[in-house]
């Protein structure tokens, strides 16, 4: 799904200029609708059920009324789980696009030593997030991990027993382990980009970096909304890696939306109230992903290389 | 697995290494039980007549647990007991699972309290009042305290069995030597030998904060010493306001001061139990003193070099608090594991299983594996069986500290039911970052009473 949707933006342009017939090949669309409604839709007519209802995962469900959402929305730690989600989607997103960006710009050369380095920065994408938690948990052990190890005073700070150092750590590990993911989509987007505007800015005297901020960036537009999209989603339902790490502590410093819901269904047995924020977290995907959509402008099936 | 992960449900529903490495483990049994899990659904129809009794996996508590079904099914083959294992982690949630789905095996083990309360109120298993009027004797071999944790509202409905695991304040002897102090008689006592060992550069008291059932420990000694057992039975009871009692909030003040003090090993609230993280720092010299569970020996025995071997691990019961009122020989931790039978399986299958239950968990034979296995069996006079081995003081120790307490708390997170103890364990976390005082503990905790 990674790369498709990496060039996917442009994708649409050149199938409806191309003439495809609306509505000729509609059955191809079946078995993927067939999955999307057993494994998507119906979960989730499930969960919205749920959220109604009352259940502790053994008896009987019975009809709840509103107060699994009374119980949700009047709690003080459902606003701060969304603040620590949202907070952690902001700040990680600031740290990632840039550098994203400009790595990818980096590995879009030629050079063959950035073909070997753009294999290197990979190997985090081969690690599961669980296997990633596990190692940095240990790593950053203040008694037993690499600060202790090494006697630097520096690296054995209490990482992940303080609040806002526990923050930083999970923004830090999370940008370590996606950074390369979308360094990847913006390598293929800087690719996309016709060698003519960079030979023509050459002749009109433009340096590397007005080159960088005039032509790659702007060309890369839609690769920035993608990127986006997915970092700023995915980081919606951050789970595995926050869960191993710092199980959502210390106290609830990194008590994200994911996490408060497995809390509450799988630890607390209350299954309404957990339904509740799961749909709040699938709502508030939805509404991000639109809005993203929209700040692509008005139509989104527009072309970056218009004119060309 | 660790010991632990036996003893401590909690400990490993949380556990994270056992959730990580566990998952081929699991998907092995879950597998294993397709076919013999939902025995209850298959024997009734097809007129078998032993039953099914689910368990948990880890040496060498699940060899024992074989043991006593393999000894069962040799003098009753015509009414077998047919075992599955499952990891600690899976098994909570296939419990749950099953139960909902009517799939539930005759045999339930389980840790009692609030867990033992919602299979109750789901109506899921039976009354074992009249099986205890007909095994007296079963009865009176069983630690008084051991029956706490199976009883709902007067009535029986579990068999303690297994083992009674208490929580111990252990000490290492070389860093007391080196430090020239002496372990503490009484609270006064650790709250100054907290200056003595940071002035040394060592920390007074190991802890595994991020398990947050580790720091409930210390309330659970806290709250006993300065109140007594009464404090947590009235929240327990659900008696409006019981945390704003007056000693509850004493309690609290206390172990905040002592975290104030930096009694507690840096960076205890990153640090899990079940990385054995905490036991390493009290077998390496890193920290004097651990307040943990009786299971954690094994560990420090395997793990430790010659730290248990030689002689270095001090152990003893929670000294007292000046003025308290409790009852310094009192205990808490888990006071035994239990069995239940499903209200659902057919009445052959019940009848099987109560002969298991009543004939299968206290042979001479079991009671002196779980002692060679280094545990203490929850019977009385069970003493008589540990011999003169290696490990004798010690269980002699626990034995003692079962056998006397006046009163034995389960631990708090599987006595209250399970959204309470979420919220429990949440406030008890946010008590030990300081960022909540006694008192805004006890107002959270007071909204979630009886809920």
């Amino acid at each position: 799904m990674s790369a498709a949707s990496g060039t996917a933006s442009d994708a649409p342009s050149v199938t409806r200029r191309g003439g495809t017939r609306p509505g000729a090949l509609w059955w191809l669309a079946v078995p993927a609708l067939l999955f999307f409604t057993v494994f998507g839709v119906l979960p989730l007519l499930g969960v919205v059920g749920l959220s109604f209802a009352r259940w502790n995962g053994i008896g009987a469900i019975t009809p709840g009324g509103l107060s699994a959402w009374r119980a949700v929305l009047g709690d003080p730690g459902l606003a701060h789980s969304i603040w620590v989600t949202f907070e952690i989607m902001a700040v990680s997103w600031l740290v990632q696009t840039p550098a994203s960006i400009l790595l990818g710009t980096f590995l879009a050369g030629p050079q063959r030593y950035r073909a070997f380095l753009a294999v290197l920065y990979v190997v985090p994408l081969l690690l599961s997030s669980a296997a990633i938690a596990v190692t940095w948990k240990a790593l950053l052990d203040p008694n037993f991990g690499l600060g202790a190890g090494l006697g630097w005073d520096l690296l054995s700070q209490n990482w992940l027993g303080e609040g806002a150092l526990a923050v930083g750590v999970v923004i830090f590990i999370v940008s370590w382990q996606f950074v390369p993911f979308h360094a990847l989509i913006y390598q293929g987007g800087v690719r996309q980009i016709p060698r003519s505007l960079y030979e023509a800015a050459e002749i009109d005297g433009a340096g590397r970096v007005r080159q960088f901020f005039s032509i790659t960036l702007p060309q890369l537009k839609y690769t920035v909304i993608t990127s986006s999209t997915l970092m700023v989603v995915g980081s919606l339902t951050f789970f595995d890696l926050i869960f191993v790490l710092t199980a959502g502590g210390p106290g609830d410093a990194t008590r994200v939306l994911a996490v408060e819901m497995y809390q509450t269904g799988f630890l607390g047995n209350q299954m309404g109230p957990a339904s509740a924020i799961a749909v709040i977290i699938v709502f508030s995907g939805l509404v991000i992903a639109q809005v993203l959509r929209r700040l692509g402008g008005r139509d989104p099936s527009a072309s970056e290389l218009e004119g060309m | 697995m660790d010991p632990q992960t036996q003893t401590r449900p909690s400990a490993s529903r949380r556990s994270v290494l056992a959730f990580v490495a566990g998952l081929p483990i699991t998907a092995a049994t879950l597998s294993a039980c397709g076919s013999s899990g939902p025995g209850s659904a298959e024997s009734s129809g097809g007129g078998g007549t032993g039953a099914s009794f689910w368990t948990l996996s880890g040496k060498p508590q699940e060899d024992i647990r074989q043991q006593a079904a393999d000894e069962f099914n040799e003098a009753h083959s015509d009414t077998p007991i047919e075992v599955t294992l499952f990891q600690n982690d899976a098994y909570k949630q296939k419990v749950k699972t099953a139960l909902g789905a009517g799939q539930a095996p005759t045999i339930l083990w389980g840790w009692g309290g609030g867990g033992l309360k919602s299979w109750v109120d789901a109506g899921q298993v039976e009354d074992l009042t009249s099986f205890f009027d007909e095994n007296g004797d079963l009865k009176d071999k069983i630690f008084p305290a051991a029956f706490g944790a199976a009883t709902v509202d007067d009535t029986v409905y579990a068999l303690p069995c297994e083992t009674v695991t208490p929580i111990v304040l252990y000490w290492n002897k070389a860093v007391f030597d080196q430090v020239g102090v002496q372990p503490p008689q009484s609270w006064s006592d650790i709250l100054d030998l907290v200056p003595a060992f940071n002035d040394k550069g060592i920390a007074p008291f190991s802890l595994g904060g991020q398990s947050r059932w580790t720091n409930m420990m210390w309330l659970e000694f806290l709250f006993d010493r300065i109140g007594g057992p009464e404090v947590f039975q009235a929240v327990f009871d659900g008696e409006k306001d019981a945390w704003s009692n007056p000693d509850a909030i004493k309690a609290l003040t206390e172990m905040q001061k002592l975290i104030e003090m930096n009694g507690f090993v840096k960076g205890f609230a990153s640090i899990t139990a079940d990385s054995n993280a905490d036991q390493a720092l009290l077998y390496t010299g890193k920290a004097a003193m651990m307040l943990h569970g009786a299971w954690t020996y094994g560990g420090m025995k395997n793990d430790g070099g010659d730290f248990v071997s030689g002689g270095n691990l001090g152990y003893m019961n929670f000294p007292a608090v000046e003025g308290g009122k409790g009852d310094p020989s009192n205990s808490v931790g888990n006071p035994a594991q239990y069995l239940s039978i499903s209200s659902k399986a057919s009445d052959e299958e019940k009848k099987a299983a109560m002969t298991f239950l009543a004939e299968s968990q206290f042979t001479e034979s079991i009671q002196q594996a779980w002692i060679d296995s280094g545990n203490i069996p929850v019977a009385q006079g069970s003493d008589a069986l540990i011999g003169d081995g290696e490990d004798a003081d010690w269980l002699k120790f626990q034995y003692d500290i079962a056998s006397n307490a006046n009163s034995f708390v389960q631990s708090w997170d599987q006595a209250l039911p399970p959204a309470q103890a979420e919220v429990l364990l949440d406030n008890i976390a946010k008590l030990f970052q300081m960022s909540i005082g006694p008192e805004e503990f006890a107002t959270n905790l007071n909204a979630v009473i009886g809920t």
